[in-house]
């Protein structure tokens, strides 16, 4: 089992021709995900990769009952590819494209109020993986083995690594989602953790957060009223001075709040296992 | 972007908000020909923080005299790490009262918040702290903005229903700022009524994101060149990278922003500071390899580099051969610890080794190693 995704999962990719997204598709179609099209405005009719390729998700969707969307598009047509994925019957959106405008994505998260049923990842995030089966994003594979551990984080390259140590030790993963750096996001940690609390696969859970916003105390706040997981959680960014933007844009601290330190405080106060380091976290899982 | 209050005041004025005759001077001349043209005025550090009248930024002047000598103190100034490259000589106000309105983003609700408080004049999160039953907010449908029975009914719970009329003409002119500009923050604060009944901007903050930059190329033009910053943070935008300057002296290389912000977490844990965030998002091609190091060694103060790569799809081999490459042609002499991690790691290790760059065998070691390495001088 896993969340959100799996080997039967009908997925197409927006921007399926670019490069990003094709290289990606392959990477994709490598692991077993079911990619079953694309969009690319006016190279409707055409195929790429083996499949075939649509004018707008719509047409997709008809066409193939695609249920879930990778959106591979420059900053600039991001927001409006996400409003296309709802508008046009998809219900797992995620948004691999970094740079996107915060007001475009208020106004995003504003337009899928009226779309319930689409849960959006990202933007700005490396995308979901279910090891052996299935991802849409970039995670790669070669470090992932299946397994009972949930993994949820804020940044790309820190989940590789945590990932590939875990796999390294034979300690496999159940599903594996980046949620994103920016300051206003789909999914939230919240949001991942309670899925995973669903998923009778998942027995652990490795959080991975970082400075800025509250979206970690929120999930500490979660998991103090109970939860069933063996959790470790670690909070990137303690040395960070206030009012710097550290790479991400959600990643800054204004202020008392979003602190390292009141992070891993909500946690403790949860019951939470808290990690010093990456390294530390393969050990406090066993 | 944070634009000085000058410029923000020149957009709030384009956008139709009454703001104080006022004019900028680079020099101390520029600031008595102001008050020639202007009479008594206040003499204004312009800088991108908060704070400068407590940091004596502001000064008023009743004659030329005095202008002159404000500007001559004030400029070149250092305020909260900002060089004062000019200052803003503005007309002083007749205060009846100080309102405090501003936009920005409230994260947690995924939205714009506004927020109107009769507490003008005062720093909006002391306010906010000591008595927020003083602060009215309204989180405007982000499509079409505030709406006229939304702002009436703001105004009256923030106690300031006498002035409904006005005070929701500048709000829906400053909520222009938005979707006109893509601002994450737009504050007024003081708007001052005046003893005449005039409703003027006082002082003026404005943000423009970063990420919207290709939108407003006319603003960046206009102002972004004026506004002075860290010199290794401008030379590193120049380079296209993800640059901040810290005040240590270890230089920090890494790709990935959670892997970057870890790996000065690492260094401070094991002893050292670190001078800077640098992220070379992924690939770590040698070329980018290359700018991240020439910024991080213009700055004296560093004594050694770490660099912490994770290569997901990126060769081990291919990173430490650019690796190399870029440490030979910048002719580097200081210490310099690699961990490379990825496919064909080994084969990055060997390839480090043999050139005399220290391989680390994980991050905390690494961060260890550069600490160890940068205290005992040693050279690679």
């Amino acid at each position: 089992m896993s969340i959100l995704l799996d080997g039967s999962t009908k997925v197409i990719v927006q921007g399926i021709t670019g490069r990003e997204g094709s290289f990606h598709t392959e990477q994709m179609q490598a692991l077993g995900t079911k990619v079953v099209g694309g969009t690319s405005p006016g190279k409707g009719g055409t195929s790429h990769l083996g499949v075939p390729v649509f004018n707008s998700v719509a047409d997709a969707v008809k066409a193939t009952g695609a249920t879930a969307s990778g959106i591979f598009v420059p900053a600039p047509f991001a927001a409006d590819a996400i409003m296309e994925a709802a508008a046009g019957g998809i219900t797992l959106i995620v948004c691999i494209s970094e740079g996107i405008p915060i007001q475009d994505m208020i106004r995003v998260k504003d337009f899928l109020q009226g779309y319930p049923q689409a849960r959006l990842l990202g933007a700005n995030c490396p995308g979901l993986l279910v090891p052996g089966q299935a991802k849409i994003g970039i995670i790669p594979q070669r470090i992932t083995m299946p397994g009972h551990i949930g993994l949820v984080s804020r940044s790309g390259t820190l989940t590789y690594e945590v990932a590939s140590a875990l796999s390294a030790r034979g300690m496999g993963q159940s599903t594996i989602v980046g949620i994103g750096g920016d300051p206003v996001l789909g999914l939230t940690f919240s949001d991942v953790v309670q899925l995973f609390e669903k998923d009778a696969d998942t027995t652990h859970l490795v959080l991975i957060g970082e400075i800025g916003g509250s979206d970690e105390e929120h999930a500490a706040d979660l998991l103090a009223r109970g939860s069933r997981l063996k959790t470790v959680a670690f909070i990137s960014g303690r040395t960070a001075p206030e009012g710097k933007r550290m790479g991400h844009a959600g990643a800054i601290i204004s202020g008392n709040h979003g602190t390292a330190k009141s992070k891993e405080e909500a946690f403790k106060r949860a019951g939470v296992v808290v990690a010093e380091t990456t390294d530390d976290i393969v050990g406090l899982l066993r | 972007m944070k634009l000085l209050e000058y410029q923000a005041k020149e957009v709030l004025s384009s956008l139709g908000i009454a703001v104080p005759p006022g004019a900028v001077a680079r020099t101390p001349d520029e600031a008595a020909a102001a008050y020639a043209r202007l009479g008594p005025v206040a003499v204004k550090a312009q800088v991108p923080v908060g704070g400068r009248g407590k940091a004596g930024g502001i000064k008023l002047a009743q004659t030329a005299e005095e202008a002159r000598a404000a500007a001559q103190q004030i400029i070149g100034m250092d305020i909260k790490g900002f060089r004062v490259p000019l200052v803003y000589c503005e007309t002083a106000l007749d205060i009846a009262r100080e309102i405090y309105v501003g936009f920005t983003v409230d994260r947690d609700a995924r939205a714009n918040v506004l927020l109107l408080s009769a507490k003008g004049g005062m720093d909006i999160e002391s306010v906010a702290e000591e008595s927020p039953e003083a602060i009215a907010r309204l989180h405007p449908n982000p499509w079409r903005g505030p709406l006229d029975f939304e702002l009436n009914r703001l105004a009256f719970d923030a106690d300031l229903g006498e002035l409904v009329r006005p005070l929701s003409a500048v709000i829906k002119k400053l909520y222009r700022a938005i979707p006109d500009y893509d601002a994450l923050t737009a504050e007024i604060n003081p708007l001052v009524v005046t003893r005449s009944g005039d409703v003027i901007a006082g002082d003026a903050k404005l943000e423009i994101d970063d990420n919207a930059a290709w939108r407003h190329r006319d603003l960046e033009e206009k102002y972004g060149s004026v506004i002075e910053g860290d010199p290794y943070e401008v030379e590193a935008k120049k380079r296209g990278l993800t640059y901040v300057s810290l005040d240590g002296e270890i230089g920090i290389i890494g790709n990935g922003a959670g892997l970057c912000m870890s790996t000065l977490d690492l260094v401070q844990r094991a002893g050292g500071r670190p001078a800077n965030f640098c992220d070379i998002g992924g690939g770590a091609k040698a070329e980018v390899v290359e700018n991240a190091l020439a910024v991080i060694l213009m700055n004296p103060r560093v004594t050694g580099v770490i660099i912490n790569v994770f290569g997901g799809i990126t060769r081990g081999d291919e990173v430490a051969k650019g690796i190399v490459t870029a440490r030979d042609n910048l002719q580097m002499k200081l210490p310099l610890v690699v961990r490379l991690s990825g496919t064909n790691e080994e084969e990055g290790r060997a390839i480090l080794k043999q050139h005399g760059i220290e391989p680390g065998v994980n991050a905390w070691a690494s961060a260890q190693k550069i600490v160890e390495l940068t205290r005992a001088g040693a050279r690679t």
